[in-house]
């Protein structure tokens, strides 16, 4: 990928400042800090309804009227304009029923390259060759002339991550990349981010309500509840029981895996 | 390549149906009058005067019609979003009924009165609509159905006000232009619109990314780069241009919107770079032939073409909203 980045830049991707947004005077994030850097993956756990998909949206402007500062390479967020933002983060909602889209794998995937598009539609040089690559990446090739109406969930999240990686920016934003998948599907979106982390040195930010996902992926946990932020700090330092009672409201064990060094976390139920 | 064997093939296609469909009708038409035209003979008259002049007026009509309904159907991101169902045609009605009755009929720049009042009355409708489905943010087929039936009644009563003010002249002329019609005779009318429906059609292919991305979602299209509230207001302008200008001529020929994307998408696919050039010479070309069958059906009584189309479109309407959502449709 052409995602090199500019060692002129700041080791920072993300600088969040006491970011706060509200809907009809409802707060739903509040004086939300982090400093995500680059090259890093980070975690953003929490129960239902913290505030982690909020969180994300503000990244990537799609909630605007935000309070508060952000910045991205060390310059403020609302300097860019949208396709400028749009070669920089690329965004990967949430997957869902309503995203059965009457476009083929190829078209979809092309149409992660609007912010580079000239007047009327036309292709930009560099267009065919990072189609392909993000294709081959997330490994869609295989089924590229399919609609994505006729797609598993599981395929249909794995084009959604090849079109965000078509958009060529460095800093991937992801909101429950690996909700509602089966577990192959899980084990492969997770192996295509681990890949983009290591081989591209992308940035990956992921929303997740599962602990296991998070000790997963590694790197950085940033948890939230209620809109704030309650703790961050390494996914080691998160297989804590007393950690994990503070950020969920729960009781968890967790286990450890000998043959892996993995650990798991399992919710207990209460008096047991 | 693939894609432009088959705009090519639309082409030709809508080109043929254009020179051919002025032959038939009551009057047969030889194939030489085309060729030779001569001075004075009636079926030459009748040919150059009379029928073609109405096939282009029906093209551009049709083709004009049919792209907004396919940008209406990209930006509400549903199938049965057109200008017709959403109450569009009625405000431009409207409009253009606030116009005849004002007698407005001098022009500037080639923009009539009423035109100006018809497409002032198509983006007021316009913002009512898109301001009652963004009231409620998950905007359902059901409330924007709903949007629309009011919308449509709304101005539908305005216009019988408008009617039972005027004087009995008045009422049966606004009357017969509700019913949408293509009587016209010579080229004036079409040269009137031509400017218009390029003008639109230059702005909306501009806007050819967008529509792909805003059939995907807003949020989407926004972390694709999109500049989801500009777009959406040059849109709705170069919408709210056409069918305004077009119901004003012709009247509100109802469903073309809605009928031509859908069969079109079914034969090119959903990608707007190949959607749209096929939407705009299939809609033409479809006009065109409900224009023909409507004057040639009850020959040599001509039905205003108007009837037609929502005889055809209303069945239509009724089996897309009643048929189970496939894979691979815009959704619903």
């Amino acid at each position: 990928m052409h995602s090199v980045r500019n060692p002129l830049l700041t080791d920072t991707a993300l600088r969040v400042d006491s970011l706060s947004f509200a809907i009809r005077a409802t707060p739903i994030i509040e004086d939300i800090s982090v400093r995500i850097g680059a090259g890093e993956i980070w975690s953003i756990i929490g129960a239902n309804g913290a505030g982690k998909s909020t969180l994300l949206k503000c990244l990537m402007r799609i909630n605007t009227g935000w309070k508060g500062r952000v910045e991205l390479y060390g310059m403020d967020l609302h300097r860019y304009s949208q396709r400028q933002l749009a070669r920089r983060i690329a965004y990967v909602p949430q997957p869902g029923g309503d995203q059965r889209f009457p476009y083929t794998v190829r078209e979809f995937v092309r149409m992660g390259r609007y912010a580079y598009a000239g007047p009327f539609g036309s292709a930009h040089s560099g267009d065919k060759a990072a189609i392909e690559i993000a294709m081959e990446q997330a490994g869609v090739t295989r089924f590229s002339h399919r609609t994505l109406g006729t797609l598993s969930g599981g395929e249909r999240q794995k084009v959604f991550i090849a079109a965000a990686l078509a958009q060529g920016g460095d800093i991937l934003l992801l909101d429950e990349p690996t909700a509602f998948l089966d577990y192959r599907h899980q084990a492969e979106v997770s192996e295509i981010l681990h890949d983009l982390n290591r081989v591209n040195g992308s940035t990956i930010v992921a929303v997740t309500h599962d602990v296991n996902a998070a000790l997963l992926n590694g790197g950085f946990a940033l948890a939230l509840r209620d809109g704030r932020v309650v703790w961050s700090g390494t996914t080691d330092e998160l297989a804590d029981e007393n950690c994990l009672k503070d950020i969920f409201n729960a009781e968890f064990r967790i286990l450890d895996d000998p043959a892996t060094g993995l650990r798991v976390v399992t919710p207990r139920r209460n008096g047991s | 390549m693939r894609n432009l064997r088959i705009l090519i093939l639309f082409f030709i296609g809508s080109l043929g149906i254009l020179l051919i469909s002025p032959l038939i009708g009551g009057t047969r038409i030889p194939l030489s009058v085309v060729f030779h035209p001569r001075i004075e003979d009636p079926e030459t008259m009748i040919f150059w005067n009379i029928r073609l002049p109405r096939a282009c007026l029906a093209w551009i009509a049709g083709a004009g019609l049919a792209t907004a309904g396919m940008v209406f159907q990209a930006m509400f991101r549903n199938a049965l979003a057109t200008p017709f169902t959403l109450g569009v045609s009625s405000g431009a009605s409207f409009g253009a009924a606030v116009g005849m009755k004002l007698g407005l009929g001098m022009a500037f720049l080639g923009f009539s009165g009423v035109s100006f009042t018809a497409t002032g009355g198509a983006l007021l409708a316009i913002g009512i609509v898109y301001g009652l489905t963004r009231l409620k943010r998950n905007c359902s087929t059901g409330s924007m159905l709903l949007a629309g039936v009011a919308v449509n009644f709304f101005f539908a009563s305005l216009i019988l006000l408008i009617q039972y003010t005027a004087n009995f002249h008045d009422t049966f002329r606004i009357l017969r232009w509700l019913m949408g019609g293509l009587q016209m005779v010579g080229f004036e009318a079409s040269l009137r619109l031509l400017p218009f429906l390029v003008a639109g059609l230059v702005v909306i292919a501009a806007c050819i990314g967008e529509l792909n991305l805003l059939t995907t979602g807003e949020e989407l299209a926004i972390s694709r780069g999109v500049a989801v509230g500009r777009v959406k207001t040059i849109l709705f302008f170069a919408v709210s241009i056409l069918v305004g200008v077009i119901v004003s001529t012709c009247g509100p020929v109802g469903f073309i919107g809605l009928m031509c994307p859908h069969m079109v998408r079914l034969l090119v696919g959903a990608d707007h770079r190949r959607l749209m050039p096929a939407t705009v010479l299939f809609g033409g070309a479809f006009l065109v032939v409900c224009d023909t069958v409507a004057r040639t059906v009850f020959a040599p009584t001509e039905l205003p073409v108007g009837i037609f189309t929502s005889f055809l479109g209303g069945p239509f309407f009724l089996w897309l909203l009643l048929k189970p959502p496939a894979g691979g449709d815009i959704p619903e």
